[in-house]
């Protein structure tokens, strides 16, 4: 160590380290930040609620999701509903980090859930398989911090870049939602499962599409998860 | 104050679902089938929201060659699959919808 910024100096090192090694994913984040921050308005929320969804729920599916929903018309029980159900595989990342998170405080406990989003908590289980049980609470919140302080610059930017656009519609941003789906679903279209996961929930959307408070996409939903889990267990019978 | 709400709600179920394993300490585990249905949740909704924006685009279905939104979608999925860029992806799919919104006259 020859040279040490003056952060470095007075941060204690392992959330300086966690925080350098969440730098790289700021490349990944940053669009996605731009797009929540850039669409948010064009659904009908204000600056502020599109920004208080970055700063307090701090979930990229589930901020999508909810941006779609409200662009469909959906109403805000379903979206809460529709959150929590995209949210639960966050239950799995609790799980496989509970045990290496035991020496953290209650507190520090609470603090770090808050920001186990997925980028973070694919950084902190890497720490953790390296660091043979002796993992720091404080590399977490280094990682957590760096992704949450990029989700946040990159929403208001988009918030701020969005601003300048006059006529959303007429530029096609009312398509750039379904388009920003479409980049997220295509590299999980690999197998039989995802194709009937897609199918079924399309299937069903379309048919259903017509209930109240769009509950017609909720069921899509569970329909395609449903389906995708059938097809990866179903092996034709040679 | 709706929109409130929404955020609050949105804020509770995504904190619940991150911490009610870490306080639990690892002790109880998900089953394994239930695991791989959650794996399945996200493109099911990516995949609902797409199709609907995509074939029925006010809300009536629309299968014809001369709904322009399914020229955006084509065009968008075309390159995602080429170059997995989330921006040239949204580049793609806007702009094969506006061409085909000049084209199509629709």
């Amino acid at each position: 160590m020859t040279e040490t910024t003056s952060i470095e100096r007075s941060l204690p090192s392992p959330f300086a380290s966690g925080f350098r090694a969440a730098l790289p994913l700021w490349l990944g984040v940053t669009p996605f930040g731009l797009v929540v921050g850039l669409l948010g308005p064009t659904v009908g929320l204000s600056g502020a609620a599109t920004m208080s969804l970055s700063l307090f729920v701090f979930a990229g599916s589930a901020q999508f999701i909810a941006l779609g929903l409200l662009g469909a018309g959906a109403s805000y029980p379903l979206i809460v509903l529709t959150t929590l159900i995209v949210n639960l595989r966050h239950l799995l990342y609790g799980a496989s980090l509970a045990p290496y998170l035991r020496a953290a405080s209650g507190r520090g406990k609470a603090i770090l859930s808050f920001f186990l989003a997925d980028e973070t908590y694919a950084l902190a289980i890497a720490h953790c398989q390296r660091t043979e049980g002796a993992p720091s609470p404080l590399y977490f919140l280094g990682v957590g911090l760096s992704i949450y302080l990029d989700w946040a610059l990159s929403t208001a930017i988009g918030l701020a870049l969005g601003g300048l656009v006059p006529e959303p519609a007429a530029l096609g941003l009312d398509f750039a939602l379904p388009a920003t789906f479409i980049a997220l679903l295509v590299p999980k279209l690999e197998g039989r499962a995802p194709w009937a996961a897609l199918a079924v929930a399309g299937a069903v959307v379309l048919v259903a599409g017509g209930l109240p408070g769009r509950l017609g996409i909720l069921l899509a939903v569970i329909a395609g998860a449903t389906a995708g889990w059938g097809a990866e267990k179903w092996r034709p019978s040679s | 104050m709706a929109t409130f709400l929404l955020i609050l709600g949105m804020a509770a179920v995504t904190f619940l679902t991150r911490y009610l394993f870490v306080a639990l300490l690892g002790r109880w585990r998900l089953p394994a089938a239930l695991e791989r249905w959650l794996g399945h949740i996200p493109t099911a909704a990516f995949g609902a929201i797409i199709v609907e924006g995509t074939l029925a685009p006010q809300g009536r279905v629309r299968l014809d060659p001369a709904n322009p939104y399914l020229w955006g979608a084509l065009a968008a999925g075309l390159v995602a699959w080429r170059t997995e860029n989330v921006l040239l992806t949204m580049a793609a799919g806007m702009g094969a919808l506006w061409l085909a919104r000049v084209v199509l006259g629709g």
